[in-house]
């Protein structure tokens, strides 16, 4: 469904991507990871259309994004959601209107369909209550939340998520990803996740692409990661394994408790 | 060697600039002129330019014509023609003072404003999110502001007309004994309808003006001014500069041309 191939940028000089390659099959739910700043957001954009690459070509159903303009990019674009890191509410509109603006836009569903679609989608994503809020005043994790289902909405084919636990604290995090594990499972998109979240992002995804210094090191499955014998790789998982280890020596009982927790969202 | 190659790179960047402006004015022009129209959001941006600029059009409107009524006075009198004040004042502000700083006004405002919500859209991805439903923030957010500032900019300078006539008459004949009826008939004799015309014509030219070059610095927030607050402060201050300048250089040409024609 999604194909990149051999995809170079730079900005200024400098290289971002240096030859990525990596494929999404469809229902196929693929996490991207590595360190911040080398390129995971960018190589997001790309396959968006949002950026254009230097060399190399995005496929989306074998229709190359650098290329598409017009009409063609929209059609393709229909059948996107694209969760962004900040979330990118409308921020001059309640979370209601937020997550009806497409349907309004593009559909010709009377006010009271729109509504009940909107509300249903909210309930999946736990925001009833606060449709009449506006983006300043609800919290991070609302504000994600409420990005979720204005992308959900209208039942894309594909999902592109950026960071959707930054900035938030562990349990809201988790929520979160738990909802992008719901949502996917009901819906059965292709997506990519851009996550720092390991290693509980391997609990959801089918496929996970570990990039470094603008280069994949990594395409695999979760259980493939968790055994890979690269040192780079090793590294970065076991980073995020560590405090999860550390908390289970230091706190067992409030680890239980907190794990328990975690699933009952 | 370095320094000629600076200047190089520094006029290719200014003319690849004044390109995009262009395409941008193209887009936007055929936004304006092609269906869907939202018109919602043209009567929202009427209401934000046009209603909400109506008490700084009136005040400043009062005080030019009033400042008119004294010193067209003060320089008429001296050669006995203090009889002519009443069409002074009407020429003065229909063809040139009502539409220029009826637009500086509204740039000041209106347009700061615009640059500043469609910087921060830029910068927070909402014009990215609004791509990415396959909708054109063309259409959402220049258009409106387009069709509103040519509807409203012309208004807005006929009220200031209005206003500063009657403030040119306040001090005119209340203060400084010039006849009413003299005032207002001298008007009538030397102000046609094509001076009307002329002057908001050149209002609906710097209205066009003001809603593209304050667009323009907000879609590419981030391009040519810095990101973050910086960048949306940076680019509503240029927004205003050469809204500004570009108005009083495009008023020299439409009056060198309307004078010849």
């Amino acid at each position: 469904m999604i194909k990149v191939e051999d995809l170079h940028k730079s900005f200024n000089g400098v290289d971002v991507l240096k030859g990525v390659s990596l494929e999404v099959k469809e229902g196929e739910l693929l996490a991207l990871i590595g360190r911040s700043g080398y390129g995971k957001s960018v190589l997001l954009k790309h396959v968006a259309g949002l950026l254009r690459p230097d060399r190399g070509r995005v496929l989306v159903d074998d229709q190359d994004m650098c290329r598409l303009r017009g009409r063609e990019l929209i059609r393709v674009r229909n059948r996107l959601g694209f969760l962004f890191q900040s979330g990118a509410l409308f921020d001059s509109m309640t979370v209601l209107d937020n997550v009806a603006f497409p349907l309004r836009e593009k559909t010709r569903l009377s006010e009271q369909e729109i509504r009940k679609k909107v509300m249903v989608e909210l309930e999946q994503v736990g925001l009833l209550g606060s449709e009449e809020k506006y983006p300043s005043q609800i919290s991070g994790g609302m504000v994600k939340r409420a990005s979720l289902a204005r992308a959900l909405v209208e039942e894309p084919e594909i999902m592109l998520i950026d960071e959707p636990t930054t900035g938030l604290d562990p349990l809201t995090g988790h929520t979160i990803l738990n909802l992008i594990d719901a949502c996917h499972k009901r819906l059965e998109f292709s997506g990519i996740v851009v996550t720092h979240e390991v290693p509980k992002i391997f609990e959801i995804v089918n496929k996970v692409v570990m990039l470094h210094e603008g280069r994949v090191i990594f395409i695999g499955t979760p259980e493939e990661i968790l055994s890979s014998e690269d040192e780079t790789v090793q590294t970065f998982v076991a980073a995020g394994a560590e405090w999860l280890t550390h908390a289970a020596a230091v706190y067992p009982p409030m680890l239980q408790r907190r794990k328990k927790d975690i699933h009952a969202l | 060697m370095e320094f000629i190659t600076k200047i190089g790179k520094g006029t290719l960047r200014q003319i690849l600039k004044m390109g995009r402006m262009g395409i941008f004015l193209a887009k936007s022009i055929s936004c304006c002129a092609t269906p869907p129209i939202k018109v919602q959001l043209v009567l929202k941006q009427i209401q934000f330019i046009g209603y909400q600029s109506l008490l700084v059009i009136f005040l400043t409107g009062a005080f030019t014509g009033m400042v008119l009524g004294y010193q067209g006075f003060n320089t008429l009198s001296r050669f006995g023609s203090d009889a002519f004040l009443g069409p002074m004042v009407g020429l003065a502000l229909i063809k040139e003072m009502g539409p220029v700083i009826s637009a500086l006004m509204v740039t000041g405002r209106a347009g700061s404003s615009i640059t500043a919500e469609i910087g921060i859209m830029r910068i927070s991805e909402q014009i990215d999110a609004l791509q990415l439903m396959g909708l054109s923030p063309y259409r959402y957010l220049v258009a409106p502001n387009f069709i509103a500032a040519v509807i409203s900019v012309p208004l807005l300078t006929a009220i200031f007309d209005v206003v500063g006539i009657f403030g040119g008459y306040l001090i005119g004949v209340k203060l400084l004994g010039v006849s009413s009826g003299v005032y207002f008939g001298e008007m009538m004799s030397y102000v046609e309808m094509e001076d009307v015309l002329e002057g908001l014509f050149k209002s609906l030219n710097f209205g066009l003006i003001i809603a593209w070059v304050c667009c323009f610095k907000g879609y590419y927030t981030g391009y040519y001014t810095g990101f973050g607050a910086e960048g949306v402060s940076t680019a509503t201050t240029q927004a205003v500069v050469l809204s500004s300048v570009l108005i009083l250089v495009w008023d020299y040409f439409l009056t060198s041309t309307q004078l010849f024609v």
